[in-house]
């Protein structure tokens, strides 16, 4: 018998056993295909991108007409509900309470001496914190909170107040979203999704590849038989990326589907880049199932890469935003290309051109995790 | 081919956490021969068999497998060789065919479906093909592991335990097949731990805590143990034992049935204890040939003394 150095049988041998034994296995089955469906449906119905009547409370300094027809304003916009006892006004240290404890999102503060300066036409400051932890919930509010004022404002200018001279903004909004900077926007957390939820169970997947031949103990009857490392890492990785495929497929759907996201640019340039994609993560799985001892190992390693793939990625945070050492951290990771890839591709409709700076980072992670996995790759039980 | 042995390895030693669970161990195997391998549990017989398939690297010790080098060669080795793991270890989630295709396209056998055809008839499992592994019964996994390691028609089989939990027929059907593919020049190294079965090798190796304590063909390993053996029937079995324990030159009792085995390596004083123990019982005494049991429980009592502070070691 002669040993081939490269056999497509043996290679199809793992393969069609890694299908087959993925298949029968529904719990995996069905988490790879539920997993993107759950997490859309819940971005799409469950979680209401444009909420109304989110509890507001009042720090109200200067109580006069002016500050009343601006609340009265607010209310009648339908975006916020004040709270509070009585008339709805509240301390400064309770305010910034309820605001801590997330029992309002919003807090409108109107400082002393409000009526006067704006009666004298010296501009007052009016400050509204926001609570922008979840900034979906926060942005339609804040971004007609200027249209609101103005117009809560005229009905004192052309009324009690009626020989006011119009001209020049009354007031000096100022507006401060706590927590979340950037404002992360639905468009944005498509492509994110795409790419955290292809993170996550395309590294899971093959993470438990080997660790679970070693823990079931067919791994001592593999090593028994005439498979080289490349044909197993080949063969076992090959059908997750198919898989990753069919996700990646039931997420572009239900994006289009669910949040009508624009898709300008070519298909053909994000799926390729999608398979790439993938195929790193799936690999980089395989190269910690060769690296960890049991199944356990396995998945907190995959966590404790999905942990900095999440934070420093772009994902969560204004990637320009980051200091340096984080930018460069985020920089190796996959996802933070793959999601400027998607970015471009679906938003901005950018082509091969425009993504390849972001391509061939991915394909030099995928090729230095596979040769990390061929390296430490066990060919003894010892 | 030439007589060159198949396996020849010398001073082959594995270390587990500072203990050497496989000590210079020396193993020369011909073709054709069968080699049954035996010893008590944990003595190093599954380690020995993992490091000349290449499934471990020896710590110390060279050695051929087929004419090739194990320590280089053990890609080319894997080829020649059905190595059958002592733990079930193909895959229960897929059914019986489905493991045999995948052992058939690792080796690149060809034409595939028919030798699958053809294991699975001999097995008498071809109405069962569609079952998953995992749900036949101990025994018949057995069998399967062994149609999967013989199907690439290999030139070396290396056993371990390969019928544990079989029953008598398909034993002894087992052994037949063995002999037979032996007659054919397949050489087989074979772990048991059945005195019958070890009866039925052309040769066996006997290793003691990593040692090789005994070697040969049975009546040889009976002969170099220096034992002799005393049956003593009737009288009352309890009572009798108790007489004879301690006297001068009674080394080991075993009841065998109704009957008592009494060994000794001095057979003089060995007679003239049992003669003393019986009198008036009404028992009688018989010498007789020495069993490869007593042989094996002697061997084991021995070595357990000699190694008993190594494997309290944690
Ligand atoms: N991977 C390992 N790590 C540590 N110790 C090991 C390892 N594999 C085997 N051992 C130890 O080596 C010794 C020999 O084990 P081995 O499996 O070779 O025995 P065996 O003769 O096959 O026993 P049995 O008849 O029970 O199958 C045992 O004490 C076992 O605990
Ligand atoms: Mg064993």
């Amino acid at each position: 018998m002669k040993l081939h150095r490269f056999s497509v049988s043996r290679i199809v041998a793992v393969m069609l056993k890694e299908f087959i034994q993925m298949r029968r296995d529904r719990l995996t089955f069905a988490m790879i295909i539920g997993v993107p469906i759950i997490q859309l449906v819940l971005f799409g119905y469950a979680i209401n991108t444009d909420p109304k009547r989110l509890p507001t409370a009042a720090i109200v300094a200067d109580d006069g007409p002016v500050s009343r027809s601006i609340i009265a304003a607010m209310e009648l916009s339908g975006y916020f509900a004040f709270t509070g006892s009585g008339d709805g006004f509240t301390t400064e240290a309770e305010a910034r309470a309820m605001l801590a404890r997330g029992d309002v999102n919003y807090v409108l503060t109107i400082p002393p001496d409000f009526e006067r300066k704006f009666v004298r036409g010296e501009t007052p400051q009016l400050l509204v914190e926001a609570d922008a932890t979840d900034p979906s919930a926060t942005a339609n509010a804040l971004g007609a909170f200027t249209q609101i004022v103005t117009q809560g404002v005229s009905t004192v200018t052309t009324g009690a107040l009626g020989g006011m001279k119009p001209g020049g903004a009354p007031v000096d909004i100022v507006l401060h979203r706590l927590y979340n900077p950037e404002g992360i926007t639905a468009y944005n957390i498509v492509p994110g999704l795409l790419g955290t939820i292809l993170t996550m169970t395309a590294t899971l997947m093959t993470a438990l590849a080997l660790t679970r031949e070693i823990e079931r103990g067919t791994m001592e009857n593999l090593l028994a038989m005439p498979a080289r490392p490349y044909e197993i890492m080949v063969g076992k990785v090959v059908p997750y990326i198919g898989f990753g495929f069919v996700q990646v497929l039931v997420i572009l759907l239900a994006a289009a589907v669910l949040f009508d996201v624009p898709m300008v640019g070519p298909m053909s340039v994000l799926l390729s880049t999608t398979t790439l994609f993938v195929a790193a993560n799936v690999t980089l799985g395989y190269t910690f199932s060769t690296l960890a001892r049991n199944q356990m190992q396995a998945m907190q390693m995959t966590f404790f890469f999905f942990l900095p793939s999440m934070l420093l990625s772009g994902f969560m945070f204004p990637f320009r935003g980051m200091p340096g050492w984080a930018q460069a951290i985020g920089e190796v990771i996959p996802l933070t290309h793959y999601l400027r890839v998607v970015r471009t591709v679906m938003l901005k409709g950018g082509g091969f051109a425009d993504v390849a700076p972001n391509v061939w980072p991915i394909a030099a992670f995928l090729a230095g995790v596979a040769a990390i996995a061929l390296f430490r790759y066990r060919r003894t039980l010892d | 081919m030439s007589d060159a042995p198949i396996i020849d390895v010398h001073g082959l030693t594995k270390t587990f956490n500072g203990r050497a669970v496989v000590d210079h161990v020396d193993l020369e195997v011909k073709r054709g021969e069968i080699v049954g391998f035996l010893g008590p549990n944990g003595s190093g017989k599954t380690t020995t068999i993992r490091m000349i398939c290449g499934l471990l690297k020896p710590d110390a010790g060279d050695g051929t497998c087929l004419g090739l080098d194990i320590l280089k060669d053990a890609d080319r080795i894997k080829l020649e060789v059905g190595y059958m793991t002592q733990r079930f270890s193909f895959y229960e989630d897929l059914t019986i065919r489905e493991n045999l295709d995948f052992v058939a396209r690792l080796y690149e056998l060809k034409p595939r479906g028919r030798i699958v055809d053809e294991t699975l008839a001999r097995l008498g499992l071809a109405n069962r093909q569609g079952q998953l592994a995992g749900t036949l019964s101990g025994g018949w996994k057995q069998r399967l592991a062994l149609a999967a390691c013989v199907m690439h028609q290999p030139q070396l089989l290396l056993l371990d335990e390969p019928t544990a939990g079989v029953d008598p027929k398909a034993r002894r059907e087992f052994w037949d097949e063995i002999h037979e593919l032996a007659a054919e020049g397949l050489t087989v190294l074979v772990s048991t731990h059945y005195m019958d079965e070890a009866e039925r090798c052309h040769r066996i190796v006997y290793i003691s805590y990593g040692k090789v304590v005994a070697r040969g063909t049975v009546p040889e390993v009976i002969a170099a143990s220096g034992l002799h053996t005393i049956v003593v029937k009737g009288g009352d079995g309890a009572g009798l034992v108790r007489k004879l324990k301690g006297l001068p030159g009674i080394e080991q009792i075993a009841p065998f049935g109704n009957d008592l085995h009494v060994v000794g390596t001095d057979e003089r004083a060995l007679a003239a204890s049992v003669e003393r123990a019986i009198a008036g019982t009404g028992a009688t005494a018989m010498p007789d040939a020495t069993s490869l049991e007593d042989v094996f429980i002697r061997l084991m009592d021995q070595s357990t003394d000699n190694f008993a502070p190594a494997e309290q070691r944690p």
